[in-house]
């Protein structure tokens, strides 16, 4: 029985790649990769046990990382912090949440579509179109700062909506990400659907779509991530208050909180704010991650 | 009637092409392109944001090669070290660890996937308190409290304030969040490899795991690769924040932690010399893609 045992976890099934279960070989991994994650989680532990600290362990000596009596109390500041300022917190919520899905459903499908259009299709100015691209995704953000404002300005966009929307939608980087993939798609596979006499709307979203999923779902974190986390444009297009993110006004109260004498109260707050901040991002994260690796086994030839 | 035949032709030939590469090119055209040229003909002029540009032709780029002495004596240094550390460093950490993840059964490559992932999840701003606190200079800073707490120090170090400590302190901060979108990237493309190519490499005799990586895993994987090697370039050369988050001022003390972006910044947005940040910003641009034509040259797939 015990000899059974033994070569389940000895054998030749589950070593290498991908494996369904456990095997020996995989203590290795376990011995470098658990040490290693407990270091990258500590920063993260460190926001949730701040954000539940009452204010005397906050400034405890010596300091304590995980908090002994949590407390609610910097959940409740920071809202009845919001609910004194002149706009509610739920505008801000509901400008973040409506952005950020717009700004991702929009930015997957024309990325997508452009990097079909520059993997599979034959046309004089491909090759340069991509290198253009490549360029610009290496070009420094902070260096275009102004002379992107004042395209923004001279398109009537500062304080409207679109200035969320519009300038993040043609991600360079996304565009490179999706091409690489569709460029592993073999030729073979629209050809055969051509000879089908599929119309070409109808290759990309029954064809190419689906099998770019692990990299649709990579985009999908990306943007979202970009655009929850927004605080920029609020700050440099727009005036009206309303118009505003939760991102900008949550790193406005980090600000203004971390000097004077604030600061106490503030760093439970802060700690709040980050926590709330996070947890959107982790839930997309633990949503997609299934499809970012999913083995594309389904994918036919290959 | 020509033209209109030849036109025809084309729209045949190319039209579709165009039209599902025009949303996209629009947007970035107009949000992009035009900004990023501007920036480039800015770097040819005296801007100080207020005036008119001025044309002075190439005298930023003089200036910036033969007398800005911050740059030549901090700023460089210290980006190319940040940048052959972080850089291929991170890289190569973020491979391996995607190797490793591959290797377990989805669960827990599931969890640790998504451990290790979780730096990048979280805003630089709110990552900075944390950051702060854990290095910060009294007794109070984790990182002091723990040491004189094991007898290993006397009395606290000004961590972020110390010359000799910030550049140390940026790197492992920055390494830390580099399990980023390439390391996604790269995992899922581990995971895309057909488990038939290692079994006909086994038959053909392939035996240890660094042949297997070498002759199988990474050829099989180029484009994925290269956009890690891409997203790793960028991300280092851009990277710039960091130095002046954790340290609280632009110029980071006496320099140490000074990168190209807060060059940048310092010209572009403290003294308000546009013209001059645009020109150190297009010799970044310079240096990331001369780099990424290293990278394309070992990954480019073979079409």
């Amino acid at each position: 029985m015990k000899n059974n045992w033994f070569h389940r976890y000895t054998g030749v099934a589950n070593r290498g790649m991908n494996p369904k279960g456990f095997h020996v070989s995989q203590i290795k991994f376990y011995v470098v990769l658990v040490p290693l994650s407990a270091l990258m989680l500590l920063p993260i532990i460190y926001i949730f046990s701040s954000a539940f600290k009452p204010p005397d362990e906050l400034f405890a000596f010596p300091p304590r990382f995980f908090v002994v009596n949590p407390t609610l109390k910097n959940f409740t500041d920071l809202f009845s912090l919001l609910s004194t300022s002149g706009i509610p917190i739920s505008r801000y919520l509901f400008n973040s949440i409506l952005i950020t899905l717009v700004t991702v459903a929009a930015s997957i499908f024309i990325s997508s579509a452009a990097a079909y259009s520059l993997s599979k299709k034959r046309f004089k100015l491909k090759q340069m179109l991509f290198a253009i691209n490549n360029v610009a995704l290496m070009f420094v953000p902070i260096a275009v700062t102004i002379p992107r404002f004042l395209v923004i300005e001279r398109l009537h966009l500062l304080d409207t909506f679109w200035v969320h929307i519009l300038p993040v939608m043609a991600l360079p980087v996304g565009l490179f990400l999706l091409k690489q993939f569709i460029d592993g798609i073999p030729d073979e596979v629209i050809e055969a659907a051509q000879i089908d006499g599929a119309a070409d709307i109808w290759i990309y979203l029954r064809i190419i779509l689906p099998m770019i999923q692990p990299a649709l779902a990579t985009i999908a974190i990306l943007t979202f991530q970009a655009a929850w986390n927004n605080a920029e444009i609020s700050t440099l297009y727009i005036n009206d208050e309303s118009m505003r993110t939760l991102a900008f006004y949550l790193s406005t109260l980090n600000k203004a909180t971390t000097t004077g004498a604030a600061a106490v109260a503030g760093q439970g707050m802060a700690a709040a704010a980050a926590l709330i901040m996070f947890l959107p991002n982790l839930v997309i994260f633990i949503i997609l991650q299934g499809q970012v690796m999913s083995t594309m086994s389904h994918s036919g030839l290959k | 009637m020509q033209i209109r035949m030849s036109f025809q032709n084309w729209l045949n030939r190319e039209g579709s092409a165009y039209a599902f590469l025009s949303p996209y090119a629009l947007l970035f055209i107009v949000f992009i392109i035009i900004p990023v040229l501007a920036a480039i003909l800015l770097s040819f002029t005296f801007f100080d944001a207020i005036q008119f540009p001025r044309f002075v032709g190439l005298d930023n780029y003089i200036s910036l090669l033969t007398q800005d002495d911050t740059f030549m004596k901090y700023v460089l240094p210290n980006t190319i070290q940040f940048a052959v550390i972080v850089g291929p460093g991170g890289y190569a950490f973020a491979f391996m660890l995607a190797w490793m993840l591959a290797q377990l059964p989805r669960i827990p490559r599931t969890v640790f996937a998504l451990i290790l992932y979780s730096p990048s999840m979280t805003a630089a701003v709110a990552m900075a308190v944390v950051w702060k606190s854990l290095f910060s200079g009294d007794q109070t800073g984790y990182l002091n409290s723990f040491l004189m707490a094991m007898g290993l120090l006397r009395e606290p170090i000004q961590w972020l304030q110390s010359p000799q400590y910030l550049m140390t302190i940026m790197i492992v901060v920055t390494l830390w969040s580099s399990m980023g979108i390439g390391f996604l990237a790269m995992l899922a493309g581990i995971l895309e490899i057909s488990p038939e190519l290692y079994e006909a490499a086994a038959i053909d005799g392939l035996s240890s795991r660094w042949q297997e990586i070498f002759y199988i895993t990474i050829p099989s994987m180029k484009p994925q690769m290269l956009f890690g090697a891409v997203m790793a370039l960028v991300g280092t050369f851009q990277a710039g924040a960091i130095g002046v988050t954790l340290s609280g001022s632009n110029p980071t003390p006496q320099y140490a932690g000074q990168l190209i972006v807060n060059h940048i910044e310092d010209y572009g947005f403290l003294r308000y010399e546009m013209g001059y940040a645009a020109a150190v910003s297009v010799v970044l641009l310079l240096m990331v893609l001369f780099f990424s034509r290293v990278a394309t040259r070992l990954f480019a797939s073979d079409t």
